[in-house]
């Protein structure tokens, strides 16, 4: 590899290196690599200065990358160097000190300086700016000998540097030029709170007042207002505002405005050189917080992938304070004003205020104070533009209020969990343990913990409290969850825009969809794969002839995989009714292949547990032969239709709960879904056959039959939606059909219908199932004929002999 | 030597895998889209899953069990995840593929 395009870096903070890692991630060898920065170090995590001033962590704790590892993949480290000149006819950068280097490809991320008021004095000694390393020793060594410090600027920064000066044993007065603190992310109520608790920690405050001037001879003595007063200090930190670092951009003749100006690929005005951070200026806006510049990152790094596919479309930010024991989140417009109606909740005594903004019926801004553990969650909705018609009733009270039984307690204990506390009930992942690898090995994604940790890598009814453990120990924004999913790692496209495009564009291969949608490998990868084999079936039913090597291997396999690589076999049993002759039958090939254990399952059917993968086939040929079908309790598909007594015996029962259940299954069985999809029947709103957290619940009532739907009894309780009431058992059948069709259409892969509907909103489907009687016709249209290919037992051809390879060892080699 | 014939590429699916049935334990034949053949020890690294049950893509399998990557040709876990499963020598003659029953040393 000698001759690698050359790639130079100038400005080694967090939007650079990011785009560095990302970069390294997808094309390790691509380039030869020149990192150049001004600080003396390997890079670190900046937000985490404001912890270090407070004594809350050390410098080491907060470092990134050190010497050897920029060593060990060969990029070449100018520390302690900056870039004064870029010549770009030459394409070539030269720091202060002479040391050049030359370029192919150029990103620029020199971040912003602190702004510096320019009245008299301010270049005295003891005045600094909150911004690196460097600032902070200096704030650390005045703590050490001085006692008195004012800090100009009461936003975000002010008030953690004021914070930790304050922990530092300093007494500390915050100076702000308007009479409420932080009016860039918070309202005057929640302002007032804040300055009330702050002051109750000791904190002065000083406001409304205007700096007029730095009084002392040598060194920093007292502070000047344009009222006369006067304050005396030995040290003034300056936090009201940043510029952004264009000097290098501009000398360089290089478009900005306010910031260095970047297209959609954070491309410049010149095509090789690139902007990430708060140097660069996107679509009109600048941006100074990580998780934006950290999606700006990874678009960059596509473009110098040359996978080109990538666009930066802007973000939408929200805000956290970082000061221990103080709760605070900003999000959005949340000051209303045209067109906006507010939400708004306060106690007092407890001190919890929470400010929500709505416009359009969807979430606009978003400000807490007290108890911010909803914060997240209201961002997920603002920038999901979720229209909140049907959860508005307790919108303001928070995600456990709205049929999510789930996580919400432990959710609050979070901070408070002792290190031993198991977080992953699935692979007995601790606090203590996700909290280390979090800080020793840098990490800050979900995907990182995960890969990690393998927290949260399961069943994922954990990803709450891992994201929060991430918020807590890493600190202020990290984008646990980008504005924009793609499907997977090998491509730019979402769920959605890979389902639009498969209909639209008429693609029916798996290759095709590759191309067209520019993945970056040619074989997909286990996340994508099942997911277009799914997408492509239900679109092209009849057509699109199924990938068995795109199916995990359950489905490939027709049972479920069991730890010691034996199988289960379920077959299906209409309705939960069986007969003597059917049990017999069962028995007899329990004995015949002698399977360990038999077991009846949460789904009122029987488990045959322990098959080996060779007994598969021959097993199911006995069974079809006594009338069994496939159970699919291996599939995203129809899995059981649960069902009562009813009306036939009960002597509650208002309708035949359990004839209708069959029908429902004789309808729907052989479907593969998004995900797997359960029915309940129940005579009567006793609810025996708990069809309030079934897919589908029917709850027969004396007048016909209830409807309900999005339920799910497993990893995250909750409890049905009321759909509509109909009257007779064939409009049953058509509206539970036309519900699942449109599932199978819209929903992603491995999404269930509960999230699904909490996406779409109920509304959004009576609208499309009860009040569009065309549109329900159609998708009942389209179950049916996607039926005619999928209502095949799977068994029975696998018995006769298809796939005959799948179930036999190639060889068996004697000894 | 210990090289037996065992079967034909094409007994093996492309993306897929089959398994070779051995006094000493199974062993996983993957083939790649690119048509390269590659055997590994039928046991994840993790917990035993059988990889030749798992989904190949590019050079990689996925373990069915608990999702860990197992790179094909060397047999190792992709970071961060650590091991390995033991790797044994094929090759493939005029479409025919032969496998060496005896493992590859670990660190060849
Ligand atoms: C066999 C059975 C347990 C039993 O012995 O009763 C079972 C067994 C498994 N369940 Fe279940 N679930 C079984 C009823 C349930 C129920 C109860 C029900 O259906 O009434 C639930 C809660 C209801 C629901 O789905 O809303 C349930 C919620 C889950 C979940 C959580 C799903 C969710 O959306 O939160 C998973 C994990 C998943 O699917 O990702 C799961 C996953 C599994 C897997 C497939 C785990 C795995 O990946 O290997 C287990 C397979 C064991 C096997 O090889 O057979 N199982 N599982 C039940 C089979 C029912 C059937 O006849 O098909
Ligand atoms: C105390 C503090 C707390 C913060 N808290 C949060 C928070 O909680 N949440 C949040 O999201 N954000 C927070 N931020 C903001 C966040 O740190 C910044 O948005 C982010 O660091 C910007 O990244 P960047 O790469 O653009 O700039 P930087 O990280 O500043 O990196 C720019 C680097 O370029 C170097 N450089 C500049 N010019 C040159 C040159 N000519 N040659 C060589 N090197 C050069 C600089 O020395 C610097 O190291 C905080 C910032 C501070 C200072
Ligand atoms: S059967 Fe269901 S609840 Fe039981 S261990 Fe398996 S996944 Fe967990
Ligand atoms: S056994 Fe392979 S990942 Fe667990």
């Amino acid at each position: 590899m000698t001759h690698r395009p050359k790639l130079v870096l100038v400005g080694n903070g967090m939007a650079g290196m990011r785009t560095i890692e990302e970069l390294l991630k997808i094309a390790p060898d691509l380039y030869d690599i020149t990192v150049f920065g001004a600080e003396p170090y390997g890079n670190y995590n900046r937000i985490m200065l404001s912890p270090v001033l407070a004594g809350e962590k050390t410098l080491e704790d907060i470092f990134i990358n050190d010497d050897a590892w920029y060593a060990a993949r060969g990029i070449t480290l100018h520390k302690g160097k900056q870039v004064t000149k870029i010549d770009r006819v030459r394409r070539r950068v030269e720091a202060a000190d002479g040391t050049s280097a030359e370029y192919d490809r150029l990103i620029l991320a020199t971040g912003s300086n602190p702004f510096i008021i320019p009245v008299p004095g301010h270049d005295k000694p003891g005045v600094v700016g909150f911004r690196d390393i460097a600032d902070v020793q200096r704030m650390l060594d005045a703590a050490r000998q001085f006692s008195k410090a004012v800090v100009i600027g009461g936003g975000l920064l002010g008030l953690e540097a004021a914070n930790g000066l304050m922990k530092q044993g300093m007494d500390v007065t915050v100076v702000h030029l308007l009479d409420q603190l932080m009016e860039r992310q918070l309202d005057r109520v929640a302002a007032g709170l804040l300055q009330r608790s702050l002051s109750e920690r000791g904190l002065q405050f000083k406001m409304p007042a205007q700096t007029s001037e730095i009084v002392g001879d040598e060194h920093v003595t007292g502070v000047r207002f344009a009222d006369g007063s006067e304050l005396e200090t030995d040290l003034v930190v300056m936090a009201v505002g940043i510029r952004p670092n264009i000097a290098l951009a501009l000398a360089a003749g290089l478009y900005c405005e306010r910031g260095i100006v970047v297209d959609d690929t954070l491309l410049t005005y010149d095509p090789r050189i690139y902007a990430v951070g708060e140097c660069a200026q996107h679509r009109g806006a600048l941006y100074g917080l990580v998780a934006p510049l950290f999606e700006q990152a990874k678009v960059c790094a596509n473009h110098l992938a040359r996978y080109g596919i990538a666009r930066y479309q802007g973000s939408v930010t929200s805000t956290k304070l970082k000061v221990t024991g103080i709760d605070l989140f900003s999000a959005g417009n949340f000051n209303g004003g045209e067109g906006a109606e507010e939400m708004v909740f306060q106690d007092a005594a407890r001190g919890i205020y929470r400010k929500l903004v709505l416009k359009d019926d969807r979430i606009d801004g978003a400000v807490m104070y007290g108890d911010t553990l909803d914060g997240p969650w209201y961002f997920q909705l603002m920038r999901d533009k979720t229209n909140i018609t049907d959860i508005r009733e307790n919108l303001l009270f928070g995600q456990a209020h709205i049929g999510d039984t789930g996580h919400g307690d432990e959710e609050t204990r979070i901070a408070n969990l002792p290190d031993d506390a198991e977080i992953c009930g699935c692979n007995g992942v601790c606090k203590g343990e996700i909290v280390k690898a979090i800080t020793t090995k840098k990490l800050f994604t979900l995907e990182e913990v995960r890969l990690h940790t393998k927290a949260s890598s399961s069943c994922g009814s954990c990803t709450g409290l891992v994201e929060n453990i991430l918020a807590i120990t890493v600190g202020g924004d990290y984008s646990t969850a980008p504005s924009r999913k793609p499907l997977c790692g090998c491509t730019e496209a979402t769920h959605d825009e890979v389902r639009a495009a498969i209909v639209g564009q008429k693609l029916k291969t798996m290759p095709a969809v590759f191309r067209a949608l520019n993945w970056n490998n040619d074989t997909g990868c286990p996340t994508c794969r099942p997911a277009l084999n799914y997408y492509l079936l239900c679109a092209w039913p009849g057509e699109y002839e199924d990938d068995k090597q795109s199916r995990f291997i359950n489905e490939r396999a027709h049972g479920n995989i069991q730890k010691d690589g034996t199988y289960s076999v379920v077959p299906r049993i209409w309705g939960g009714v069986t007969n003597p002759a059917e049990l017999r039958a069962i028995a007899e090939v329990a004995e015949k292949y002698q399977v360990p254990t038999v077991k009846f399952t949460g789904g009122q059917r029987l488990d045959l547990l322990g098959v080996t993968k060779e007994d598969l086939p021959a097993m199911w040929g006995d069974l079809a032969a006594a009338g069994f079908v496939s159970g699919h309790a291996y599939g995203k598909a129809l899995r059981t239709v649960k069902t009562c007594v009813g009306s036939e015996w009960c002597r509650f029962g208002t309708q035949d709960s359990t004839g209708l259940g069959i029908k429902l299954e004789r309808l729907t069985w052989g479907s593969w879904m998004p995900h797997k999809f359960k029915f309940g029947v129940s005579g009567c709103p006793r609810n025996c056959a708990e069809s309030n957290v079934k897919d589908v619940g029917v709850v027969c009532v004396d007048s016909g039959y209830e409807l309900h739907i999005g339920g799910n009894g497993g990893t995250k309780v909750r409890a049905t939606d009321f759909l509509c009431k109909v009257a007779t058992e064939d409009e049953v059948l058509e509206y539970s059909a036309a519900f699942i069709q449109l599932y199978r259409e819209q929903a992603h892969y491995l999404e269930r219908t509960a999230p699904w509907v909490e996406r779409v909103g109920v509304s959004y489907v009576k609208r499309c199932i009860v009040e569009d009687a065309a549109q329900r016709a159609a998708l009942y249209e389209r179950f049916k004929y996607s039926q005619t290919f999928a209502q095949i037992d799977p068994w029975k051809q696998r018995a006769e002999g298809i796939d005959a390879e799948e179930f036999e060892p190639l060889l068996e080699v004697q000894a | 030597m210990s090289w037996v014939e065992i079967g034909s590429l094409d007994d093996i699916p492309h993306l897929g895998a089959r398994v070779v049935r051995t006094p000493q334990g199974d062993i996983a034949v993957f083939r790649t889209l690119d048509d390269q053949v590659f055997a590994l020890r039928d046991a994840c690294p993790h917990k035993g899953g059988p990889l030749s049950q798992g989904i190949v893509h590019d050079h990689r399998v996925t373990c069915p069990l608990h999702n860990w990557k197992i790179e094909l040709a060397s047999g190792e876990a992709v970071a961060p995840d650590e091991g390995c499963a033991g790797r044994y020598p094929v090759r493939v003659e005029n479409g025919r593929v032969s496998l060496n029953l005896v493992p590859e040393a670990a660190d060849a």
